[in-house]
């Protein structure tokens, strides 16, 4: 029997078990009487012998295992009388948990779904993501290496302890059905969908035939892209043009489904793409992954795939030496989130810790002025643990409670949380509110209870009761009142620790929007630009159609200049290779690094970037003349020093082109690539510029794939997208802009993670100042009201109303000043962290510490004002007289 | 607040186990037989007699049902379960090679005293 079942079926137990003890009771007498005995004296007898029932009773009740229950239910309805009777105490301490429980749930709840959770796939723990490794690659300032995909092709093949696939990421232009729109495009293996054993909704997965050069064009619509453009109908065997291509739907992907990054608008099979780079075993754009074969481990396909790597080194010297496979499993990319939500965690967790002491000391105040009521429980022979545990259960009610609101909170929150959350928080769809998050908020819940509880619990008298029973409530112990002290210190130092990260993340955000990007931020459009697909066929036609975008987009009204440029400062996508200063070139693992960017003459005054030596690009700088460069200042001081760079030259051994050599033509200012943020901390910082005009053909297709335009704009540069649009469309009208920004929000973004941090701890730390000082009014109020006798005795014997505000003051500010004490060797710790986590940190400074001293000075004195003037306009003789 | 018992420890519920595995018993019942078989050399405390049987009941040992005495009256009537049974042989069993070790020890002091 359960022991829930058995406290419905009390009432039935309690029945029988006194129908038991009478039937022996009756039966006792009534022999007795047989024996000669009367009635009377027979059942005395017979009540003699059984003991006293209700001892009896308690003594079977104990043997059942139920005392337990009992208690805790008469406790339950106890401390329910107890809160009644006290409803202003019952709300402060209720709100007080919920906020603090609250908000440590939302952020658990966005750990659950971001960090904690597995992929969304079956069996997800058999999944493996398979990447190249090599001597050659600098894993620490580019991380992981993809695969080439005749490398991928290899191993597909001769693995036996995984079945892998492989995708690959590029973008297009659908022109039918409906408006040109650029899509999100991922060119995969025939096996990915299995392999990763995801259902297709509707039709089926690409067949390993289709997966082949010159097999009919099919594609696989994802879930988003077939509701905004069939609203969901039948898809199934029409067709979709992609890059004026005619591709046949055979089926549409699981909404929600995410694989490598956002959810895909379409999938081909990568096995028809003809591109001349996936033929290139030196290039590697795979994203590889796989399944372990059942009974294999992953030590097992970790070892099968070094020896395959050994082979293709053996095979293909050229582009294979150094180079093998690396398999790991497959974990969700969520970047550098992680370390962001733990930090708030903390932060949260502080705040809830502040509540937790508030509450206790709320408690500890009412259990002092309860000392008689508990002595007499004692007295009457309750046992210092049932008395602890009561105490207990009373504070595990107000946390569960309170527990229970936080989670009406949290369930509210989180949404909109997860929204303001700067830059799409990854696996946002993951974070919802599951038995993982009920049972960490009931976990929260019980340990604050019990944390807040614990220490009046202890303080449940068990001595002295004779004393404590004649002087009743107004006794103090002076235990008591250091323990008052040691609840406001926390409080207090909590509240520093969180003022001060506050204060840090403040200054930094002062510091970093103060800095200058490089560039004039004011006025500049940048989008993305997919040509016509027809021109790409054709280099000659795909400059040609540059040239007119840039000179159509010249003459939209509005527009000052215009430029082309492939990756573009602040936001996402770059472009590093190595370089060297003479033809001696060392290994790729052993070159300094530099951002390059390629970009038409404009960029210079779209940008507004210094010139600091020499000259830009111009028209002249063409596929005939010297391939030159520009570089900017971080690169010109890292490389020559003092020297004057103008007419040195660079090698950059990855170019692909100009045999790799190049001349030096101008320095520039440095600009803040990775933000206003990122950059002094960023692994790669020097830049060189290259003219897009100087490309040989064989590389105009792929970069006018990630081709974007910059416009300077002499209004506000949105209002003139949309004649930018319209002049740019094309001919057959199928040419898209797409991400459109202007270059003020992409600067603001960069910041967007310190202004988001800042906020939050800010607003922590107002929660934890404004509840501290709660807490140091609570405290003074009760402590102060503890003194009334002694105060009336001072002001008998003289002392001045301004002498006993002076008393009180005193006894608030020493608790005050040690938790700042405690409260800042604290958050010089708090600092470092912070300085670890958030990029362009900047270091603790003394100023941000002493300032908010006085912040909390000030707010302590306010909050004992009240007790102190209270206290000092106490009238001796009502005071003498209650004692 | 256990009552004294003059029984050893733990032989109270082997005691009552050896009895309610002769049939159906109610409280009572046990008490007196108790007291008959022992031919009154075992005072079982009728007060810690109930605990006793209804930690059994807890322990699964014993199971009870209300059934009619002769008299017509309801009572509670313990019976033995399976595990009860089990329960019951290996304490007799280890109660008798107790009972045999204690009495050879017994009988080699007396005969070291001779």
């Amino acid at each position: 029997m359960n022991w829930w079942q058995r406290l419905l079926r009390r009432r039935k137990m309690e029945d029988q078990l006194e129908k038991e003890l009478r039937f022996h009771l009756d039966e006792h007498a009534s022999e007795l009487i047989a024996r000669g005995l009367s009635p009377d004296e027979a059942r005395r007898r017979a009540r003699l012998a059984l003991g006293g029932p209700e001892q009896v009773k308690e003594n079977c009740r104990v043997a059942r295992g139920m005392r337990w229950l009992e208690d805790l239910l008469q406790d339950f309805r106890y401390a329910i009388r107890m809160l009644q009777k006290q409803p202003g105490f019952a709300v402060v301490a209720l709100l007080t948990l919920a906020l603090g429980i609250g908000a440590t749930t939302v952020m658990f709840t966005l750990i659950n779904g971001v960090l904690l959770k597995p992929l969304p796939f079956l069996d997800a723990d058999k999944l493996v993501a398979v990447n190249g490794q090599s001597d050659r690659w600098n894993a620490e300032i580019f991380g992981e290496q993809n695969v080439a995909y005749l490398d991928f092709i290899d191993c597909a093949r001769e693995s036996r302890s995984l079945a892998i696939a492989a995708a690959l990421y590029t973008g297009g232009t659908v022109s039918e059905p409906g408006e040109p729109e650029y899509v999100d495009l991922r060119e995969i293996s025939s096996g990915l969908f299995s392999v990763l054993r995801v259902p297709i909704v509707q039709g089926r997965s690409f067949l390993p035939e289709e997966d082949r050069q010159g097999a009919a064009p099919v594609a696989i619509l994802g879930s988003g892209f077939w509701q905004r453009h069939f609203t969901g109908g039948d898809a199934v065997g029409s067709s979709v043009i992609l890059d004026g291509k005619r591709y046949a739907v055979v089926g549409i992907a699981p909404a929600g489904l995410k694989l490598f990054g956002d959810e895909a608008d379409i999938y081909t099979p990568v096995g028809q793409d003809t591109a001349r780079y996936l033929r290139n075993r030196a290039a590697h754009p795979m994203h590889v992954v796989g399944r372990l074969q059942p009974g294999r481990t992953l030590s097992q396909a970790q070892s099968e795939l070094a020896v395959l790597g050994h082979h293709l080194a053996e095979q293909f010297p050229d582009t294979n030496a150094g180079r093998t496979f690396q398999v790991r499993s497959l974990r969700p990319n969520v970047g550098n989130v992680g370390s962001k939500l733990w930090l708030l965690l903390g932060a949260v967790g502080l705040v809830l810790l502040v509540a937790c002491v508030n509450v206790a000391s709320l408690l500890l105040a009412r259990a002092v002025s309860r000392e008689r009521e508990l002595a007499m429980r004692a007295a009457l022979g309750a046992s210092r643990g049932r008395l602890v545990r009561q105490c207990l259960t009373e504070s595990a009610m107000l946390g569960l409670a309170g527990g229970l609101l936080g989670v009406l909170i949290a369930a509210d929150g989180i949404r909109p949380f997860v929204q303001v959350w700067p830059g799409a928080l990854p696996r946002a769809e993951e974070v919802r509110l599951d038995w993982h998050v009920l049972l960490f908020a009931f976990g929260v819940s019980t340990l604050s209870g019990l944390l807040f509880g614990l220490a009046p619990a202890l303080r449940a008298p068990f001595s002295n009761l004779e004393q404590k029973l004649r002087t009743g409530a107004r006794s103090i112990a002076g235990s008591s009142r250091r323990l008052h002290g040691i609840f406001v210190i926390s409080e207090i130092a909590l509240a520093i620790i969180l003022l001060v990260s506050a204060g840090m993340l403040g200054r930094t955000l002062l510091h970093l929007s103060s800095l200058d990007a490089g560039v004039d931020v004011r006025n500049v459009l940048v989008t993305r630009m997919a040509l016509s697909p027809a021109t790409l066929a054709d280099p000659a036609k795909t400059r040609a159609a540059w040239k007119d975008v840039l000179a159509r987009a010249r003459n939209v009204p509005g527009v000052q200049s215009v430029a082309t440029v492939d990756t573009f400062p602040m936001r996402a996508g770059d472009n590093e290779e190595g370089y060297w200063t003479s033809a001696d070139v060392p290994p790729t693992n052993k070159l300094p690094f530099a951002l390059l960017t390629s970009v038409s003459p404009d960029y210079l005054n779209v940008m507004r970037i210094p010139l600091r030596r020499g000259r830009f690009f111009d028209d002249h700088d063409t596929l005939e003349s010297t391939p030159v460069i520009v570089i900017d200042e971080v690169l010109a001081q890292n490389a020559f020093g003092t020297q004057d760079p103008v007419g040195k030259r660079l090698w950059i051994p990855d170019m692909g082109y100009g045999g790799n050599v190049f001349e030096i033509v101008g320095v520039v200012g440095h600009v803040r690539h990775w933000g206003l943020a990122g950059d002094d901390q960023a692994k790669v910082r020097a830049q060189i510029y290259y003219p897009f005009a100087q490309l040989p053909d064989g590389f105009m297709h792929r970069w006018s794939e990630l081709m974007s335009i910059a416009a300077r704009t002499e209004i506000p540069p949105l209002s003139a997208l949309a004649s930018l649009r319209s002049e740019l469309k094309g001919v057959a009208g199928d040419q898209v802009l797409y991400e459109v920004r202007t270059m003020e929000q992409l600067a603001s973004e960069s910041l967007a993670e310190q202004r988001f941090l800042s906020l939050l701890f800010g607003i922590f730390a107002g929660l934890a100042l404004l509840l501290a000082c709660i807490g140091i009014y609570g405290v003074l109020a009760y402590l102060t009201g503890q003194r009334v006798p002694e105060i009336g005795v001072r002001m008998a014997l003289g002392a001045t109303a301004r002498d006993v505000i002076r008393l009180v003051l005193r006894q608030s500010l020493g608790m005050v000043f040690g938790g700042i004490a405690v409260g800042i060797v604290t958050a010089l710790a708090a600092g470092r962290l912070l300085m670890h986590t958030v990029d362009g940190m900047q270091s603790n400074e003394p100023s941000t510490l002493i300032l908010t001293i006085p912040v909390l000075v000030f707010a302590a004195l306010l909050a004992s004002s009240g007790p102190a003037l209270r206290a000092s306009r106490v009238d001796p003789v009502t005071a003498l007289r209650q004692d | 607040m256990a009552e004294k018992s003059d029984l050893p420890q733990g032989t109270l519920d082997l005691l009552i186990l050896k009895v309610v595995a002769l049939g159906p018993v109610h409280g009572y019942a046990i008490a007196q037989r108790l007291e008959q078989v022992s031919r009154g050399v075992v005072q079982v405390p009728q007060g810690s007699l109930y605990p006793a049987l209804h930690r059994l009941e807890n322990r699964g040992l014993l199971a009870a049902d209300w059934e009619e005495t002769e008299s017509g009256r309801e009572a509670k009537f313990y019976r033995l379960t399976r595990k009860g049974r089990t329960q019951l042989e290996t304490e007799a069993a280890s109660w008798q090679r107790l009972i045999d070790a204690v009495g050879l020890v017994l009988k080699l002091s007396e005969g070291g005293a001779e």
